[in-house]
């Protein structure tokens, strides 16, 4: 293949000749992913992006309007420079282009969204399980035309004001699991006749000679609903509500389903850049290998590979938190080095592995962890030490905050577990749940939010939410804050005033 | 498999409705920012529009369940340098601590959502609910507007505007009228031909109804003459035409500080209506001891000094009227500003004028005195104004300070209810 020509400018037939050579380095790679769709905007197209969280299609809300403001403002200013790109979990696979890249940002964006990302989408198991990249367009078509229906048919202010509710209980508005799917008759009418088999195989006549169950249990016990906890809160509102009108109940499905949605995404942010950064990095370095890029444009890539995998130190200026990039490209290199030069101490911490192939090892590693799970899994003393990881203890019992372990050999495996703790949901996301349903009685809903290590909620932000639960339930709506032992800790709740004065 | 798309040329401002939806929301902190903002801004500025607006951020948060301060946790940092485990650390400022802290840090927390808004949406706010007073809307003057009516339907028209309808209405009224003729024609012949005996009659007869069948067949569906199309006319439409006659006292009682606010009054004035009304003309009259008609950046920026007589300027703006703007045509309003000074009988004589020969012709007289501070006491000018008797059309106000401009102009201009 010829050398692909290089200069500041692009077009569409440079941008093509580049995106031809990415692909066949990517396939000499086994990279498996959605087909590509490469649209180039403005940078207020990409400002309008941002504000809807990325979506191509969205419906008008506010709190969007701020988002766009704020990040104009900033980008206006010079404070804020914009992403070189954004890209859409979907089939195809949406990559947007700013016009004003240069023709060697272009090819990093297409290595880094469209064979990176992409193949991220594709592959990673929460991506597969929960997301439904066919779908995802059409049905954002579908809510902006419904909410904007409702508006015209309820009010602006009306349909803002059930959006706004939703979109206070939006992290809570996620199936963490997927739910089994229905049986079918057949396979239903098997486990049925198994049950029933089963039990003439263990009938025993003495049973019969229990006395019955006082009546009063088991009523108490039907009472209970849910019968078991529900973390769902949106869907139990959008199924269960006394008092939302149809139309509400489809403003609450359509935030809900925005949720789970980005939901993978949230979990996945070290493993998704570092994964895409890891991919831009080797596809052009590959490029430059045969000889297709020229030394020019390797420097004026690697510059801005470099800003974008800094991490600076916890008290350096500039410093904010661990840097998704740095942390996930650095891990996804490491794996390739354990894979291909292991030391002895990799040999002992990644037996399964070290000196395996890369190229698999990698591929398996892409599906089937998330953020929390891929750091307690691949996280090397390496690593841990090149980044000078440190865990601070922050104990409401103590005066001053205690270094708890260093990059040391004491201390790896526990640096490494607070680290993946650091990821998982639960540590992010107070665990509230819907414990009860008062369906016979005064209709009152309690939540129940199960109190991590004496970690209270933040009490403000807490009770306007409930607020706004309240508003979504339409009648009493209890917050339960219970600790380890089970004992409630604090109780908030909030009494619409409607169900208060009907 | 790659689609390239060229997006850039398609809509620009996605984020116009989210913005809108936004700034309808916090319209009451903007607004707020809006009246500041005039008391602040220079007089050229103010014609620039646009502008910062800050909102307290804590107004504008999203709340989300999260987790507060306090309990145990641990957090992991890059860039350890001198750390050795079981290390103790001061705790920073406002960070972590017991229940007490979330309160103690959202106390200084207390950043601002800034932004601006541009000249159309500053200029809209600030004029929100403001009308010309009285305004009818009936008076006709030149006609050079028209406007598209109905007129029913014509046979003739734009394939656009056929009347599916009415079209198909008259279709079926032709092919009854047509085919019912003969029809009635077909049942008359079969009748005879039953009834005849004659064989050549019979084949007559039926060579006959033959025909006929054959013609009522014929008788198309649709056809050219059915087609009606939707008729549209040209016609001239009533436009409500209003002249503000903007009247200031530029003489040397008018010190520097006066002459602002008199002009951060027109300046407002002048925005108002250039922003609402396309039809209204302007016409600015400043005087000394002679008045004179100016242009508008004369009006505004260039000093005039001299004595005071206020009856000229009423004068001028009388005459003016009656030549250029007979009132049978015109809507017309004016606006007064002045400290007050009238000496002898300039205060009498002018009210009298005003009352008698410029109040019958005007909709709206307002009146705005720059006294020498707050607790002056009335000036001959207000004490003669005081006195005149009117039905509604006459409106004066004190204005001391930069801050009450944009009050007592909303005032002066309400919409009614």
């Amino acid at each position: 293949m010829e050398p692909l020509p290089h200069g500041p400018e692009w077009d569409f037939d440079l941008v093509e000749r580049y995106h031809v050579a990415i692909a066949e380095t990517a396939a000499e790679f086994g990279l498996d992913t959605y087909p590509n769709q490469i649209e180039i905007i403005t940078s207020e197209q990409m400002l309008d992006a941002y504000a809807s969280t990325g979506l191509p299609i969205g419906y008008p809300h506010w709190s969007y309007g701020k988002e766009f403001i704020r990040n104009e403002q900033a980008y206006v200013s010079g404070a804020q420079g914009l992403a070189y790109e954004i890209v859409i979990n979907s089939n195809p696979c949406i990559a947007y282009l700013m016009e004003d890249n240069t023709l060697m940002m272009q090819a990093l964006v297409i290595a880094h969204a469209s064979y990176g990302h992409n193949s991220f989408f594709k592959g990673n198991y929460l991506f597969r399980q929960s997301t439904e990249a066919d779908g995802i367009l059409d049905y954002l078509v579908f809510a902006r035309r419904y909410v904007l229906e409702c508006e015209e048919r309820h009010g602006v202010v009306a349909v803002e004001d059930t959006l706004d509710s939703c979109h206070a209980l939006m992290r809570y508005g996620v199936d963490r699991y997927k739910r089994a799917g229905k049986l079918s008759l057949a396979k239903e009418k098997a486990r049925r006749e198994r049950r029933e088999s089963a039990q003439q195989h263990l009938y025993n006549d003495l049973w019969r000679t229990l006395p019955a169950a006082a009546p009063g249990t088991v009523a108490a016990a039907a009472e209970r609903y849910p019968s078991e906890p529900e973390e769902n809160i949106l869907y139990f509102i959008e199924k269960n509500s006394p008092k939302l009108e149809l139309w509400q109940r489809e403003l609450v499905r359509i935030v809900r389903k925005l949720a789970q949605y980005f939901y993978p995404q949230g979990q996945t942010k070290v493993m998704n850049e570092g994964w895409a950064t890891f991919w831009h990095y080797t596809l052009l370095n590959r490029l430059y290998d045969k000889g297709l890029v020229n030394d020019a444009f390797m420097l004026e890539f690697l510059q801005s590979h470099t800003n974008v995998i800094a991490q600076r130190g916890f008290d350096e200026r500039g410093y904010s938190g661990l840097n998704p990039y740095a942390l996930g490209f650095a891990m996804m290199r490491d794996i390739r080095r354990i894979c291909e030069t292991p030391t002895d101490e990799d040999r002992k911490w990644f037996p399964e592995f070290a000196g395996g192939d890369w190229l698999k090892t990698l591929d398996f590693a892409m599906r089937n962890f998330k953020d929390e799970s891929f750091i307690a899994q691949y996280l090397s003393p390496k690593l841990i030490r090149d980044f000078r990881l440190f865990a601070v203890a922050d104990h409401a019992g103590n005066e001053s905050l205690v270094v708890d372990s260093i990059h040391d050999d004491d201390g790896y495996r526990r640096v490494r577990q607070l680290l993946a703790l650091q990821h998982h949901y639960d540590v992010i996301v107070p665990d509230i749940q819907v414990a009860n349903y008062n369906r016979n009685g005064d209709r009152t809903l309690t939540l129940r939010h199960q109190v991590l290590r004496g970690r209270p909620l933040a009490s403000d932000d807490a009770d306007q939410v409930l607020k706004h639960l309240g508003r979504l339930w339409g009648f009493t709506v209890r917050l339960e804050s219970v600790d380890g032992e089970g004992e409630a800790s604090k109780v908030r709740e909030c009494v619409p005033t409607i169900a208060a004065a009907a | 498999m790659l689609y390239l798309i060229d997006r850039r040329t398609t809509t620009r401002t996605k984020s116009a409705l989210n913005r809108e939806r936004f700034l309808r929301r916090y319209k009451e902190h903007i607004r707020r920012a809006v009246q500041n903002m005039v008391a602040k801004r220079s007089i050229a500025d103010m014609a620039s529009g646009g502008g910062e607006v800050s909102i307290p951020a804590r107004d504008i948060a999203e709340p989300s369940f999260r987790h507060g301060a306090g309990g145990n946790r641990e957090i992991v940092s890059p860039g350890n340098r001198e750390f050795a485990k079981g290390d103790k650390l001061r705790r920073p400022e406002g960070g972590g601590g017991g229940a007490g802290g979330a309160g103690a840090g959202s106390g200084d927390a207390v950043d601002e959502f800034t932004f601006s808004l541009s000249r159309d949406e500053f200029l809209n706010i600030f004029f929100e609910d403001l009308e010309l007073p009285r305004l009818a809307r009936t008076v006709l003057g030149k006609v050079d507007r028209t406007k598209l009516e109905r007129a029913g339907y014509t046979t003739e028209g734009a394939p656009c505007n056929l009347s599916v309808v009415r079209t198909l209405q008259s279709a079926l009224s032709r092919r009854i009228a047509l085919s019912g003729a003969i029809g009635a024609r077909m049942e008359e012949v079969r009748a005879e031909a039953d009834a005849d005996e004659d064989e050549d009659r019979r084949a007559e007869l039926e060579a006959e109804l033959e025909a006929l069948g054959g013609r009522q067949a014929r008788v198309p569906f649709l056809d050219s003459l059915d087609l009606r199309y939707r008729n549209r006319v040209l016609k001239p439409a009533p436009v409500a035409r209003a002249v503000m006659f903007c009247l200031m006292d530029v003489s040397a009682s008018m010190d520097e500080n006066k002459k602002d606010l008199a002009k951060r009054f027109f300046t407002l004035l002048y925005l108002f209506l250039t922003q609402k009304y396309e039809q209204v003309e302007l016409v600015f009259v400043r005087h000394t001891e002679h008045a004179e008609e100016v242009q508008e950046d004369v009006f505004f920026n260039d000093p005039g000094t001299g004595g005071t007589v206020v009856l000229s300027a009423l004068e001028l703006m009388h005459k003016i009227a009656t030549e250029r703007y007979p009132a049978s045509s015109w809507n017309i309003y004016a606006a007064q500003a002045s400290d007050g000074d009238a000496f002898g009988a300039d205060g009498g004589g002018s009210a009298r004028f005003l009352e008698e020969s410029i109040l019958p012709l005007t909709r709206y007289f307002a009146y705005v005195e720059v006294p020498d501070g707050a607790d002056a006491r009335a000036s001959a000018l207000w004490t003669a104004y005081d006195a005149i008797t009117h039905d509604g059309r006459f409106a004066m106000r004190r204005v001391t300070r930069r801050e009450e401009i944009y009050p007592v102009f909303r005032e002066l201009f309400r919409k009614e209810a």
